[in-house]
């Protein structure tokens, strides 16, 4: 049984290959651009507005709503690799419906790059926003005795992330394949169904656990 | 292997890459039509306000200018009521004027009527009455109404005192006053030549009276010295029948003239 879509390869040369974590996600980038592309085309800025412009207006002040209501004052700075996250995440997870279709998010591949994202954009921010000494600091703080603490803290939320978005779709991937050996019918669209909500379940907490993390950088500043 | 580390830097790379194509496609395009739109909503209620400033002071504009003209049309209308009220206090005095004029001229007019229609009574019931005596004399004892009166007068002056006489004598002027006899009818030579040898006896008048014929004087003869008369008339008995006439039908007045006018006016 296939755990991921890591073991499909399409194509390999020596390292370099394409399998079917990469394709999916390709597929997920492609509609996320393509929808956004087809829809911004037509942007209007009267009062009245198409149903597609509403709804990604909603979608995109919602995003940066939930940021500023995290803590970060200025969310429109944060609104691309956050909203990226969710939008990427909630695509990914909302393609489970299509058949054969394997999200990219059951790949620990691509739940550690994400993580090995926030883990990069976290400080980056903090350091942009303070500076690196003061960031730096930050790790010394209450007392420099929690410095290994801090940097513990700092990899593990980050595996924490990562583990915690590729258990949660990878089983319900599984969850999904075991039923459709025993009851072919009902079961495992009753349990897709369920895979769809706690996919957005999970796109949620994963972005809003990477803005949490950049704002706990960031708020010393701020604060 | 569930980590793949080739999948993994592709999966960073892709993700950095969706990262660059949805703030090109979306996030921009779509914060971009947001603020857009809040500009113009703020434009458009910037312009509101203004607008409803300018609505506010032209308001109070149209207020002011109303007190303005509610206060200037009630002080014409006061002015207009107090020049109404004296204007119609004007004409109810003229038309009280007017009413009382002719009210007065009505009344005037009323008491003429009435005055010559008892004059016409009187003076046809004195024809009526002349008549009838003429007539009743005449049936009765064959004789002359104005032959009767003539002598009545003929014995007044042979009953004449010998001072008023003289008196009399004396007044009579052939030329400058000539005596004057005036009767309601004309009278014939006898008679005429009566009163002359009456006048030769009596008073010694040798001249020839003038002899007048006075319509008014109905019945009876009077004769005029200069500013003396003597005369013989039924207007005494006229008199009484005047009053009685009176009495009969009262001179209208204005508290019974209404009931006299009414039947005119209808």
């Amino acid at each position: 049984m296939r755990l991921s879509g890591d073991e499909l390869i399409f194509w390999q040369y020596e390292w370099v290959k394409l399998n079917g974590t990469i394709a999916s996600t390709w597929g997920v980038i492609l509609f996320l651009t393509m929808g956004s592309l087809l829809i911004t085309r037509h942007l209007t800025s009267d009062i009245t507005i198409s149903r597609w412009q509403c709804f990604l207006e909603i979608l995109v002040t919602g995003i940066v709503k939930q940021i500023e209501e995290v803590g970060l004052r200025q969310p429109q700075k944060y609104l691309g690799f956050i909203g990226t996250l969710f939008l990427f995440i909630a695509g990914a997870n909302l393609g489970t419906i299509i058949p054969w279709f394997e999200p990219p998010t059951g790949s620990l591949s691509t739940t550690a790059a994400l993580a090995i994202c926030v883990f990069i954009a976290v400080p980056m921010y903090g350091i942009a926003d303070d500076g690196l000494l003061n960031y730096l600091k930050s790790y010394l703080k209450p007392t420099f005795i929690m410095l290994p603490f801090n940097i513990i803290g700092e990899v593990s939320r980050t595996l924490a992330l990562a583990i915690r978005l590729f258990g949660n779709m990878m089983s319900g991937a599984m969850i999904v394949g075991i039923l459709l050996t025993i009851a072919p019918l009902i079961l495992p669209m009753l349990m897709t169904a369920l895979g769809l909500l706690t996919g957005m379940v999970q796109a949620y907490i994963f972005s809003i656990l990477a803005t949490v993390y950049i704002a706990a950088a960031t708020r010393t500043r701020e604060a | 292997m569930l980590l793949d580390g080739f999948t993994v830097g592709a999966q960073l790379v892709n993700f950095l890459l969706l990262v660059w194509l949805l703030k090109r496609f979306l996030y921009r395009p779509i914060l971009d039509a947001i603020a857009t739109r809040e500009q113009r909503i703020a434009a458009q209620l910037q312009d509101a306000e203004q607008q409803k400033a300018a609505a506010r002071l032209e308001r109070e504009d149209f207020q002011h200018k109303n007190e303005v003209f509610n206060e200037e049309r009630e002080s014409l209308v006061r002015k207009m009521t107090a020049e109404v009220k004296l204007e119609r206090l004007r004409l109810l005095e003229e038309a009280r004027t007017a009413a009382a004029t002719l009210r007065d001229g009505f009344t005037e007019k009323l008491k003429q009527e009435w005055q010559a229609w008892q004059r016409e009574i009187i003076q046809r019931t004195q024809r009526e009455v002349f008549a009838m005596t003429r007539r009743t004399l005449q049936d009765l004892a064959n004789a002359n109404l104005e032959d009767q009166i003539l002598a009545v007068l003929i014995r007044r002056l042979h009953e004449l005192d010998p001072a008023e006489k003289a008196k009399l004598s004396t007044l009579s002027d052939a030329a400058a006053h000539p005596v004057q006899v005036r009767s309601g009818t004309e009278l014939n030579p006898v008679q005429r030549d009566l009163i002359q040898a009456a006048f030769a006896e009596t008073l010694g008048i040798q001249s020839v009276p003038r002899f007048e014929t006075v319509p008014e004087n109905l019945c009876g003869i009077e004769i005029v010295f200069d500013g003396h008369k003597i005369s013989w008339s039924v207007a005494d008995y006229l008199a009484t029948l005047e009053q009685s006439l009176r009495e009969l039908v009262p001179e209208p007045s204005p508290s019974n003239m209404e009931q006299h006018a009414l039947p005119a006016t209808v």
